[in-house]
């Protein structure tokens, strides 16, 4: 794993005022400052990624102000685990960042462009940019890579192949869809890459496997 | 000619890449190496890798870069 190792002594003075604000008499400004703060983040980050996702209007605000709260108390609970790795307002603004994806992930389903398990397959070429009505090597890579997804995957690896992929679906919704952990899809997602691309290059569609054995 | 860099950059998967839990373990520290412009990729190829391979995660990052850079 590679871990931080930046010891505590070396915190710098802003990191140290705002601890010293947050553990002593001034808390209650202090909480106030750094939830100001949040909010801010927290907005400023609805709207950056408003472009990737379906909620809009004031639900993305409503978004922002949920995700900032429950950031701070997030903060305010693990406080002691601070050791200093960082500047302390980077390691709080983490948690507001964190909170706007997985609430957005989690409103997706409100209102979404696609259902679970659409398989909408038809829709693959044009996210790969393959044409396979003029290049009858696009078509054959398609085809390829629907057999692996057929034939080689789990039915769990399928679906979330499936939804991901062919589909589109946002990788933090289909987590909060299916109540698993964001690295708990990648890795599905990551050993479906590895078995298409083996497959493809065992066809002579890639030169190279590529780096990708773990 | 139909463009298969598309779908070969979606294949290609770095065997460093550590995973959504590890890195988002240490994005604090990795953005914070980033705006004080230090290579931070050196000090962790491995959450590099995954910040270049996963789309959620790379979000984050940005998000968080953008934040305390006050982008």
């Amino acid at each position: 794993m590679e871990r931080a190792s930046r010891p505590a002594e070396d915190l710098d003075e802003d990191s140290s005022v705002w601890l010293r604000r947050l553990g002593g008499g001034d808390r209650q400004a202090a909480e106030r400052d750094l939830h100001a703060r949040l909010v801010r983040i927290a907005r400023a980050e609805v709207r950056r990624r408003a472009v990737s996702t379906p909620v809009t209007g004031p639900e993305l605000d409503d978004i922002a102000y949920q995700a900032a709260a429950d950031a701070m108390l997030a903060i305010l609970a693990k406080l002691g685990d601070f050791r200093g790795e960082s500047r302390f307002t980077t390691w709080a603004y983490r948690f507001v960042v964190l909170e706007v994806s997985a609430k957005l992930g989690r409103h997706y389903w409100r209102n979404p462009p696609v259902v679970l398990d659409a398989g909408q397959w038809e829709r693959l070429p044009d996210r790969f940019g393959l044409d396979p009505e003029r290049h009858a090597q696009a078509a054959g890579i398609l085809a390829e890579v629907r057999r692996v997804v057929d034939e080689e995957l789990t039915s769990h690896q399928r679906r979330v192949f499936t939804a991901i992929v062919v589909d589109g679906v946002p990788l933090d919704a289909l987590a909060a869809e299916l109540g698993v952990r964001r690295n708990a899809i990648y890795k599905v997602i990551f050993d479906a890459r590895r078995k298409i691309r083996r497959a493809l290059a065992a066809n002579g569609y890639l030169e190279e496997p590529g780096m990708e054995q773990r | 000619m139909s463009d298969m860099g598309r779908l070969e950059r979606f294949l290609r998967t770095d065997p460093r890449d550590v995973g959504c839990d590890e890195a988002m373990a240490v994005l604090h520290v990795y953005v914070d190496l980033v705006a004080a412009g230090q290579d931070a990729a050196a000090r962790y190829p491995g959450v590099a890798a995954h910040l270049d391979g996963c789309g959620p995660c790379g979000e984050d990052f940005t998000g968080l870069l953008l934040a305390v850079t006050g982008g």
